[in-house]
């Protein structure tokens, strides 16, 4: 009996103290700076909120992130369908696909973009050259390098909460349907896509709220230009140096992401999604 | 209330599925009557469900062809075919409410609002859903989903009604109601029912005949009745229920049947229109069980050993003198208090009973 109880506490044990430091007391620190730097009280989340540049900060990174989601999310769905219901060649391909891009750093994959999209990038010489365009594209340095690159490193992620959900189906359903004379068309908008609507959404949240934290893509591929609410809270850090605004925003940040987190776990149970 | 439905006569032709060397399937030849509850009984892996399949259009013959009321319909796709089909599991559609559920048919079907409107009324009525239209499949118990499954499949009046083992998943009380139910639809409907099921009294109480498979080959179609009392083989005779075999010596062929001897008891045996062989079979329940020799009839002396009460009836199991175990099975009111284990008692039964094998 006491055994039964000490085993989860060993294991999960090292898990919670490692959190515990490594998250929630500089999380706690950081909350403190928010009230007392450069003085006592929330003069810096009243600034925060009232700001106009980085209330347009704030807007940008919705705007983006709902981007990224959306497309991430639709890519994701295609994928995962050929991952599911493809030939077992077609899967393997896709399987191979998905989990390649996990071994590249998000470094060296912002830097990739950069050498294929910018102005003397291998797509605009290689357009130049067959004289399809005279000037070259602007494809970074603005908001498309941005949601291109967050779009490659998140899709992945979606992939496997649509799988899973697009793995649980039951084949016998989409048989009585097309028993009833029902297209492959109509199967797929009026069965399959709903039935696969927690997979979507639990996808689309987890999307969006890892987007809303990205820092390395949107400061490469932004090129300073598009800057996105991560960046603004580094540039609050470590540049102006402003502490306790940035801490502040930070603080906004990580709220919204936790109320979204709770609507993620109200839409769609966890183990579900991670299946 | 006899709706709109044509029935349609099925026949198939030769029908073969093999997947590479496996044949699931061999050479089924078999016409479903217009309006007919025919079964498709069989111990799993028998062909039955495959069989279903390919009359359903999910699956494609590898040989054979099949008809409806006379046109060949082998290649026709099963989204053409417009078979009503009822699934193991219901396969019901989990985020449609009952009423979206049973409208589907006709909306793919493109009928009107108000057209639907009034056949999925009407369809609720008749299986008994009234006051759940509303609600989605996790919110119904088995027996609901069934009939939500039902009325799906019988809303745009098919021609043809497939049921793959509907009731596989349900407890036996719902399951005899279930069974009530889809009886009063066939009825009802007049619609050709086609039904798939490994359980024999299911196949028995419900159908007007029985096609009986074993490792993909048709073993015997006909009534209950036919199928039960005059089985082509062994397995048909084992599948559908206990039997006892007797090796019969001296036998002579007669006018109508028979004669022989077992253990020195002479045979008489009626049994118009099946070939006479030594091997004799009588089912448990056609023997009467007798303190003394009855007077008339076939009879054999056996002693009492194992009795088993099962309620209604009671089971005992026979040993011959010769060494034969034997079960007989009688009401369990007809039971007579000398019928005691170690106890020498005569099982008789009339000379039109049993079979050859």
């Amino acid at each position: 009996m006491k055994s039964d109880r000490l085993k989860p506490a060993l294991l999960l044990g090292p898990l919670v103290l490692f959190l515990g430091f490594a998250y929630l007391v500089p999380f706690l620190g950081v909350m403190q700076w928010s009230v007392t730097l450069p003085e006592p009280g929330f003069g810096q989340y009243g600034k925060a909120v009232t700001d106009p540049l980085i209330q347009s900060v704030f807007f940008r990174t919705f705007r983006i992130c709902l981007i990224v989601t959306i497309c991430a999310v639709a890519a994701a769905y295609a994928i995962a369908y050929v991952w599911v219901r493809g030939t077992p060649a077609q899967r393997l391909v896709t399987e191979l696909c998905i989990l390649i891009p996990f071994w590249i750093s998000v470094l060296t994959r912002a830097f990739g973009w950069v050498a294929l999209l910018s102005n003397r990038g291998l797509i605009n010489t290689w357009l130049q050259a067959t004289g399809i365009i005279s000037e070259p594209l602007t494809m970074v340095r603005n908001e498309f390098g941005v949601v291109l690159g967050m779009m490659h490193f998140l899709i992945p992620f979606a992939v496997f909460p649509i799988a899973s959900a697009m793995r649980s189906l039951d084949e016998r359903v989409f048989l009585a349907a097309r028993g009833m004379g029902a297209s492959r068309l109509r199967i797929f908008w009026s069965i399959f896509v709903p039935m696969t609507m927690p997979g979507i959404l639990g996808a689309g949240l987890m999307v969006f709220v890892f987007a809303l934290g990205f820092f390395i893509t949107p400061a490469i591929l932004g090129g300073g230009r598009s800057v996105m609410i991560a960046e603004l809270i580094y540039l609050r850090l470590f540049q102006s140096p402003d502490w306790g605004l940035g801490a502040a925003i930070s603080v906004i940040l990580m709220l919204i992401v936790g109320a979204l987190l709770i609507l993620m776990l109200r839409l769609v149970r966890p183990n579900k999604m991670l299946g | 209330m006899r709706s709109g439905h044509e029935a349609a006569e099925i026949t198939a032709n030769g029908i073969g599925k093999a997947y590479g060397d496996f044949h699931a399937l061999r050479d089924i030849s078999l016409t479903i009557g217009s309006g007919e509850f025919l079964t498709l009984l069989g111990p799993s892996g028998s062909g039955k469900s495959t069989f279903l399949m390919i009359l359903a259009g999910f699956e494609t013959p590898t040989s054979g062809t099949l008809s409806k009321n006379g046109a060949d319909i082998t290649a026709v796709p099963a989204e053409k075919r417009a078979f009503g089909m009822v699934f193991q599991g219901y396969a019901l559609f989990p985020h449609m409410t009952v009423e979206q559920n049973i409208a589907f048919p006709l909306q793919v079907q493109r009928r009107t609002d108000a057209d639907i409107k009034r056949s999925v009324d009407r369809i609720i009525d008749r299986v008994g859903l009234r006051g759940h239209e509303k609600k989605r499949p996790a919110g119904l118990s088995g027996g609901q989903q069934q009939r939500v499954a039902l009325a799906r499949a019988l809303v745009f009046e098919p021609s043809v009604l497939l049921l793959d083992e509907p009731f596989s998943a349900l407890d036996k009380n719902l399951r005899s109601s279930m069974q009530e139910e889809v009886r009063r639809l066939h009825q009802e409907t007049g619609t050709t029912f086609v039904f798939v099921t490994h359980d024999q009294s299911e196949a028995l109480a419900l159908s007007t005949r029985i096609g009986i498979f074993n490792q993909g080959q048709l073993q015997q179609i006909g009534t209950p009745k036919d199928v039960y009392e005059r089985p082509a083989n062994r397995f048909v005779a084992e599948f559908l229920g206990d039997v006892n075999f007797l090796s019969l010596s001296s036998v002579k062929p007669t006018s109508d049947g028979a004669e022989g001897l077992f253990e020195g008891h002479p045979m008489r045996i009626c049994a118009p229109g099946q070939s006479v062989s030594e091997h004799f079979a009588i089912r448990p329940e056609h023997m009467v069980m007798f303190e003394q020799a009855p007077a008339e009839g076939n009879m054999l002396k056996a002693e009492i050993g194992e009795i088993t009460y099962l309620g209604a009836e009671t089971r005992f199991g026979l040993k011959t003198p010769g060494g034969i175990d034997l079960v007989l099975q009688m009401p369990t009111r007809e039971v007579k208090s000398a019928f005691q284990p170690g106890r020498q008692v005569w099982a008789g039964w009339p000379t039109n009973q049993g079979f050859f094998l």
